[in-house]
């Protein structure tokens, strides 16, 4: 097997191993779970011949630690999982995200809590994706929606990864993890491949946490003569631990500022249906599919429905949330958990525009018809 | 150019914040000195940690290091070992570490011979929290989780390693400084998984419940009864439960895990991948 050239009907977890081999990746650490496996079985096949390495840990735990490991040591990383998996690697993409490491981790959601159902979707991780690490801490997170996007925002996961130093989350599910389209693969010399900042300074003066006014800290290798010293515990610039009262609020302070000062550049949604609808729909991955095709008819039969998707989960869209709840009459949120957008958008409301709420917890996908219901229902 | 010890140390970063007694700096001095006689330059040194008062030891070193949490350091070593195989990684976890929430990668890490050093100041308890029981504290020692005794058999730390495959094991205490030194020049030359146990004193805790006569006693006890491994196999099995066995435990040969994986796995030539180059 080699990279698909031309025109291929790819399975979604297909395009991702693939855009992670062409973003640069050169290491993979995981463990195999339904329905994220594929992507542990591409890496396995073809990482070795682009000189990288796969390496199937103990557990999760081990594999999140990799990775981290492997990005320290100058490597492009990343992992794949689904929610029993996802649960594991909290504890340590905490040590990720505090030691700003980037590398990618992709989750392709299936039915929980606990084991739940192993085959079946679910849109249920949102919240974990955001906050299930302890402590505060801000969090990249995109959700894609089609084959192609699990190539290209796989691609833009590493990129967004190596530019702030961060661990980055491609939440996908089992839907778009097992959906086959067509796809052409770019020419890989014709992505455009963000890599982290390097010192610049004498070795000497190299401190590993000391930020450029941008925020974000140049990332020597381990190996190289710029000394990194990584810590999961406070730290100050020089990488050592720090239990000094100020330093952790200055450094959870500029980990969330480099994340959340840069919206405009991380904050991706799509909008697609007539710009003066009176109904807009709000919804991401396998979902936002069939409210597409709810819209197109729901538009055909005279009825004026747009889509809010959202592309990237966090940071949150609350600007553009916040437009269409000021353009439209009335919202509707249909996504496979109980919740969990839901909440965002109504923290975001400050209109006297209502929110519906439309739920599937079932391990089934929404169909056209239960969401072409809804905007019956609510256009009354 | 010749490295110094002090080359692989924070010395700003002194005293150590060990209570007086503890046999962590002692290891710390060792190792260093270890690197000085191997001249290791010490930017292709990564010193990988995890938690407890073992676990603070990476902020002393001038090498490149890492810190991580409970239990996991063998795991983020096993990714920095491959990111750059050139680097000598060694990882220095204490008793819970390495092998009470750690042994699930402990045991893995030697199955997998990834050739790390691994230095494992055992204590046998839980110094940083206060002296609770790890999975190395004897059965019915007195610990603060244990007041009237563990009711659970501790692990034979070198024998977990070499039932699962590691390469190179050795066993010292504290009270032997030249010993110790000698057996982690051994461990890093070794390829593959190499295993350092330091049997270490912990008077704070583990003493003031078990040994009355205070750090002294405790240093005096690893002296007295520490054995070469050839005549603690001689001993009868209820003489054994008094003394220590230290020495070369193992020393095998067995290809490590990058060997191994590049054997079957080879890289191919940029014109085989279409000229594509990552």
């Amino acid at each position: 097997m080699s990279r698909p050239k031309g025109m291929q009907l790819l399975q979604g977890n297909e395009a991702c191993a693939w855009g992670a081999i062409d973003a640069g990746a050169g290491f993979f650490a995981g463990y195999p779970i339904t329905p994220s496996s594929e992507i542990a079985e591409i890496c396995a096949r073809e990482l070795p011949a682009y000189g990288g390495v796969y390496i199937q840990m103990e557990d999760e735990i081990a594999g999140m630690a990799a990775i981290i490991g492997a990005s320290l040591s100058g490597k492009k990383t990343f992992t794949a999982t689904s929610g029993p998996g996802f649960s594991l690697m909290q504890e340590n993409l905490g040590v990720g995200i505090y030691q700003e490491v980037p590398c990618v981790i992709v989750d392709v959601q299936r039915v929980g809590p606990s084991t739940g159902l192993a085959t079946r979707p679910a849109q249920a991780d949102v919240m974990q994706s955001r906050w299930g690490t302890h402590g505060d801490h801000a969090i990249i997170v995109l959700s894609p929606a089609s084959v192609k996007e699990m190539y290209y925002l796989t691609v833009r996961a590493f990129n967004l990864a190596e530019k702030y130093r961060t661990p980055v989350i491609l939440l996908s599910d089992e839907v778009i993890g097992h959906l086959r389209e067509n796809i052409a693969l770019p020419e890989a010399n014709a992505l455009d491949i963000i890599n982290r900042k390097q010192p610049y300074e004498e070795p000497e003066k190299y401190l590993p946490y000391k930020p450029d006014d941008d925020g974000i800290p140049p990332m020597a290798a381990y190996g190289s003569e710029y000394i990194m010293h990584a810590s999961s515990s406070c730290h100050d610039e020089t990488g050592c631990s720090n239990s000094k009262p100020d330093t952790n609020q200055k450094l959870l302070t500029r980990l969330r500022t480099k994340i959340y000062s840069n919206k405009e550049d991380i904050v991706q949604v799509e909008c697609f249906g007539p710009a003066d609808a009176e109904t807009t729909i709000i919804a991401f991955g396998a979902t936002s599919r069939v409210c597409k095709q709810a819209i197109v008819e729901a538009n055909k039969k005279g009825m004026k429905v747009n889509l809010l998707r959202l592309i990237t989960l966090w940071p949150f869209a609350d600007e553009q949330v916040q437009a269409v709840l000021e353009k439209s009459k009335a919202v509707i949120v249909p996504e496979m958990n109980q919740g969990q957008i839901l909440g965002e958008v109504q923290r975001v409301n400050c209109t006297n525009t209502p929110v519906y709420q439309l739920t599937r917890i079932d391990g089934e996908l929404f169909t056209t018809a239960e969401i072409l219901s809804k905007i019956r229902e609510v256009a009354i | 150019m010749f490295y110094k010890y002090s080359d692989y140390l924070k010395t700003e970063a002194q005293p150590y914040m060990w209570c007086p007694g503890c046999g962590d700096g002692i290891v710390v001095r060792a190792l260093a000195e270890a690197l000085a006689e191997l001249n290791i330059p010490p930017h292709q040194v990564v010193i990988a940690t995890g938690i407890g008062c073992w676990g603070k030891a990476d902020d002393y070193f001038s090498t490149h290091a890492f810190h991580g949490t409970h239990g996991r350091a063998l795991a983020f070593a096993t990714g920095i070992k491959i990111g750059n195989p050139g680097l000598h990684v060694i990882v220095l976890m204490g008793d819970g570490d390495a092998v009470t929430i750690g042994g699930n990668h402990f045991i893995h890490s030697a199955r997998r011979n990834i050739d790390l050093t691994a230095i494992v100041v055992n204590n046998y308890n839980y110094g940083m929290t206060g002296g609770q029981y790890s999975a190395t504290s004897p059965l019915a020692s007195h610990t603060a989780t244990s007041p009237r005794g563990v009711p659970e058999p501790g692990f034979d730390v070198g024998a977990l390693a070499e039932t699962s495959g590691a390469v190179f094991i050795a066993r010292s205490t504290a009270y032997h400084v030249l010993q110790i030194k000698k057996y982690i020049i051994q461990a890093i030359q070794k390829k593959g998984f190499s295993l350092v146990e330091v049997m270490s004193p912990c008077p704070t805790h583990f003493g003031r419940r078990n040994f009355p006569g205070g750090p002294l006693a405790m240093m005096k006890y690893l002296k007295g009864r520490a054995v070469p491994k050839e005549r603690f196999d001689k001993l009868a099995d209820h003489e054994r439960i008094k003394y220590i066995a230290t020495g070369v435990m193992a020393n095998k040969e067995r290809p490590d895990f990058l060997t191994v994986y590049r054997e079957i796995n080879p890289a191919k030539q940029l014109a085989e991948l279409g000229g594509v180059k990552k």
